[in-house]
């Protein structure tokens, strides 16, 4: 362990941390809402570590969702990770396979684009700048979520106090924050239409995987853009 | 531990898993395949927007007219702003809806 490089890499995750501290507390108040207990709500977040994925996982299960149906969703969401991991490959090629484990359970969002950057500007990405990077995001993230559950714990009625509209809205925001990719306005368009007919003709909650199909196999059968695709997958915001 | 708590118990483990796979799956994928082929990629590519506008959309078109405009609000906020700001400025919109307004 070198400590000036875990130390450069509390530096730089730290205003990471500051900026996903709200969403950490706003999971944690949404989860307690949805039927999760104060200790549920910390455990996903300290295993599953994966904002956007854990709003989906709690929505689905509040609506109680078959449990194979939110796990297949997780996965869906968290997706993009396949893109980083693959991408990264090459800048983490001399961690041992501990430190990869390791390395691979923390590589959110921006872990994944401070690594990239990192490597592309020739700096060395060392497993002390990874870990400390990555640790002063994720031990917050956890506390955070502790905070926002205790204080969901206190509330009576999420809809006297508009919580229920936060879900929706962040979810609509991670929609926003996939406008740049490829096919974005069929796909939406199509999963839109789907879904809304399909939880008004089927029911929930099969209106996410139906809708969700819908999208992805208009993505497949679209002839495919001209657009030359280089260099590391492109970072959308979690949170 | 009553059964109910022990599933969910087993489902967060499930979602752990699942996003371990994603985030260690490149890194096997890459080292095994060269290329991955384009329509895949293509679908690939799409999920997380498709599935995360079937939880959007219903919800704006079933969830009544306060939630609707809030989330519209939110939608011209997000244009150009965070998502931080889309959650302060859609929940205030829902709030005068609510309280002031009706």
């Amino acid at each position: 362990m070198n400590r000036d490089d875990f130390r450069a890499g509390l530096r730089g995750g730290f205003p990471v941390m500051l900026s996903a501290s709200p969403f950490g507390a706003l999971f944690g108040a949404l989860a307690v809402d949805n039927g999760f207990s104060v200790a549920d709500a910390v455990f996903m977040s300290a295993t599953v570590y994966a904002g956007a994925s854990q709003m989906v996982g709690i929505e689905l299960f509040g609506n109680n969702v078959q449990p194979w149906l939110v796990v297949l969703s997780v996965f869906a969401v968290n997706f993009r990770h396949v893109l980083y991991s693959a991408s990264i490959a090459k800048h983490i090629r001399h961690f041992t396979i501990i430190q990869k484990l390791l390395a691979f359970f923390l590589l959110v969002d921006p872990q994944y684009a401070e690594t990239e950057r990192r490597g592309e500007r020739g700096l060395p990405v060392t497993f002390s700048w990874y870990l400390g990077f990555g640790l002063v995001i994720y031990f917050p993230w956890i506390l955070n979520t502790l905070i926002g559950a205790l204080f969901g714990q206190l509330i009576g009625d999420p809809k006297a106090i508009g919580l229920d509209v936060l879900l929706p809205i962040y979810f609509l925001g991670l929609v926003l924050s996939f406008r740049k990719r490829d096919r974005f306005l069929p796909v939406v368009a199509i999963s839109a239409f789907t879904s809304v007919a399909a939880m008004h003709f089927v029911g929930s909650p099969w209106h996410v995987s139906i809708g969700a199909l819908a999208g992805i196999l208009l993505a497949a059968l679209l002839p495919p853009e001209h657009r030359l695709r280089q260099g590391p997958a492109p970072v959308e915001k979690e949170a | 531990m009553d059964p109910q708590h022990l599933n969910l118990i087993y489902l967060i483990v499930a979602a752990a898993l699942a996003t371990f796979a994603t985030r260690f799956g490149g890194y096997v994928l890459i080292t095994q395949l060269k290329r991955i082929p384009p329509r895949l990629e293509a679908a690939l590519n799409a999920v997380p927007a498709a599935v995360l506008t079937t939880l959007v959309a219903p919800a704006f078109v079933y969830g009544g007219f306060d939630v609707a405009a809030a989330m519209l609000v939110a939608f011209a906020i997000g244009l150009r702003f965070s998502t931080l700001r889309m959650l302060l400025v859609g929940w205030v919109a829902v709030m005068l809806i609510r309280h002031v307004v009706l």
